[in-house]
């Protein structure tokens, strides 16, 4: 066997070489890392609440705080130890700054956080002293988006393929007719012969038994195309309107898992599930003005829409002004569409439904967390509504209201559970008065 | 060959009539005769409101008279500023009995509305936050911030800094009721 005493010297060598560089690069900057690192976490869990590193937020912004403390108020790092530590304490006695940042900012009072050393304070300062980081992606979030090419695409093939067809048979009979008439031509084709024959069609004719059929089958497949037309009408299973505002339930009661009654707080406890009104959706958005980076590219790719346009349709609906934090222009309602409309003579109540009975919204709104626009899943129609009275258990349980139906029932009867339909939720004056 | 197209004729017209609802408008409907209400409905647009804030943009709802009081409810006496705020923590107490029933109801709604960011457990690690949707929300033991039941129902009717008032999906009863399970969290959190 061949001796190799120095084989994979050079990679060798330029690994010892890698590794040594590496470890004096990270004895360098490792303080420095760690700091930040600890800056970082301290940040997240403790100032991000109310501060962000390059917006207002309830606080000012904190990039480079520090330095531009340093510059435009002379207050140094001591001043900041004191100032996070117990702000309020700070501003009873009496410092100028102090006082001017809290008058400055509506008086809006900083948490003290007498648990951080001036350690912890040391590292947040670290990490807000960071340069801002260069946007990696650069969506130009105020232009506009292409619309989506759902919906269009399907109708294009569509066409196309009809098209296609149509030429193909058209080719096809053309050919046929040409080569019948070389046929005709050659005499390959007697066309005595061939006159004799009856075509199919009137063969078909004179075959009573079959026109009888094919009649039946016919009236049958009108009556059922009829029938379906008619059962139809006024039903609105699928609409799906266009919103004044991109809203999207995917986003936020599928990606996010926020409740469904966050928002639609009324069905608890109102006939009416209502749209939630605006200051519902600035509990949040007061804070995130802009959607994640990853969210934004997907809705822009997959739905065709500009997340962040569209939480600036709400700000612009409430007078929210991100940049002063205030409530300063002037509000508008939005109009949403309602999908899900009954007649007026149904009397339809939600906290019924809802808290009494425990019926899951998806029941009846289908998976609305799937949904990017909703569409109304269910038809509505009286005789959904009557189905699911007549194979539904009541939620007696826990409620003393049918306490006594229940025991007599038991005792009598010996009956465990009843349906909505047995408690005469059939009748005509339950829903139509 | 004509009664084929006799019935081409026929089946086109029946798909021509199935497929005429379009996904972007309500369905057409048979003699509507009592389908629009004639009285006003909740979050209805109404045109021509005559008073009210809200008239230019015919809205049904009107914000009731200020200093209007309705049957069984009260007014909220503390002012929505810090010293509202320090006056609700020292003086406010809870008018509901602990009971079984009412902390399970606060359970239930502080699942609803509150768990979102602060967890399930009251220490600040809810969905949103873990998503880092939402950064720095507190603890519930955390000792510069000290919360008391006064404290949190001021929180959860005013809002404070970058957390809403609750008010609006939450009533009063249904607030202690969260007050209570909150502190109930904070027991155990300073257990721990």
């Amino acid at each position: 066997m061949k001796k190799v005493n120095r084989r994979n010297s050079i990679s060798r060598i330029l690994g010892t070489a890698l590794a040594l560089m590496l470890a004096f690069s990270t004895v360098a900057f490792a303080q420095d890392e760690a700091a930040i690192k600890a800056g970082e976490a301290l940040f997240k869990a403790n100032c991000a609440a109310c501060h962000k590193l390059d917006a207002m937020s309830t606080g000012p912004m904190l990039r480079k705080i520090e330095s531009r403390l340093d510059e435009e108020q002379g207050l140094d790092r001591e001043w900041l130890y004191k100032w996070i530590k117990n702000s309020n304490a700070l501003i009873k006695s009496g410092d100028r700054y102090a006082v001017e940042v809290y008058e400055k900012y509506n008086k809006r009072q900083m948490t003290a956080f007498p648990t951080l050393s001036n350690e912890d304070i040391d590292n947040i300062l670290a990490y807000t002293a960071q340069d801002k980081a260069p946007s990696v992606t650069t969506v130009d979030s105020g232009g506009e988006v292409a619309p989506a090419e759902s919906g269009f695409s399907t109708d294009i093939v569509l066409t196309a393929l009809i098209v296609l067809f149509g030429l193909l048979a058209l080719g096809l009979f053309l050919v046929n007719k040409t080569l019948r008439k070389f046929a005709i031509a050659n005499g390959t084709v007697n066309l005595e012969e061939e006159a004799k024959k009856t075509s199919i069609w009137k063969a078909f004719v004179q075959n009573q038994f079959l026109v009888i059929v094919a009649t039946i089958f016919f009236m049958l497949g009108a009556a059922y195309f009829a029938y379906g037309y008619l059962m139809q009408i006024g039903v609105d299973q699928g609409y799906q309107p266009i919103q004044p505002i991109h809203y999207s339930h995917r986003i936020h009661a599928g990606d996010n898992k926020i409740e469904c009654k966050y928002c639609h707080s009324s069905a608890r406890v109102s006939k009416h599930s209502g749209i939630p009104s605006l200051n519902v959706c600035m509990n949040c958005h007061k804070n995130i003005a802009q959607v994640a980076e990853e969210v934004q590219q997907e809705g822009i790719t997959k739905y065709g829409v500009d997340y962040n346009k569209e939480i600036r349709k709400l700000y612009e609906a409430v007078g929210w002004d991100p940049t002063q934090q205030d409530y300063v222009n002037e509000q508008k309602p939005v109009k949403w569409i309602r999908i899900h409309n009954l007649p007026d003579f149904v009397y339809f109540n939600h906290s019924q439904h809802v808290s009494v009975a425990g019926v899951d919204c998806q029941t009846c709104h289908g998976e609305i967390e799937n949904m990017e626009i909703v569409e109304q899943h269910s038809s509505l129609t009286m005789g959904w509504c009557i189905n699911c009275h007549r194979e539904t258990d009541v939620n007696f349980r826990g409620n003393a209201y049918y306490e006594k139906i229940h025991e007599q029932l038991k005792d009598k009867y010996g009956v465990e559970s009843f349906k909505a339909a047995e408690m005469g939720a059939l009748e005509c004056g339950k829903c139509h008065y | 060959m004509k009664s084929l197209i006799k019935i081409g004729v026929v089946f086109g017209a029946a798909l021509l009539m199935s497929s005429c609802f379009d996904k972007s408008q309500p369905n057409y409907q048979y003699f509507p005769n009592m389908y629009e209400s004639v009285g006003y409905e909740a979050y209805q647009e109404v045109n021509g409101v005559p008073y009210g804030e809200y008239a230019a943009h015919n809205m049904e709802a009107q914000i009731p008279a200020d200093g209007s009081i309705k049957r069984g409810w009260m007014p909220y006496d503390y002012d929505d500023t810090n010293e509202g705020y320090e006056a609700a923590k020292a003086e406010l107490k809870n008018p509901l009995a602990t009971t079984e029933e009412n902390l399970a109801k606060g359970k239930e709604l502080y699942g609803i509305y509150c768990a979102i960011c602060h967890g399930n457990k009251g220490d600040g690690q809810g969905t949103l936050v873990k998503r880092e949707k939402f950064l720095g929300i507190p603890r519930y033991d955390d000792a510069a911030r000290a919360i008391t039941e006064g404290s949190i129902y001021h929180v959860l009717m005013y809002g404070k800094n970058n957390m809403g008032s609750h008010a609006s999906q939450l009533d009063t009863e249904e607030r202690w009721q969260v007050v209570q399970h909150v502190l109930q969290l904070k027991a155990e959190l300073e257990k721990k």
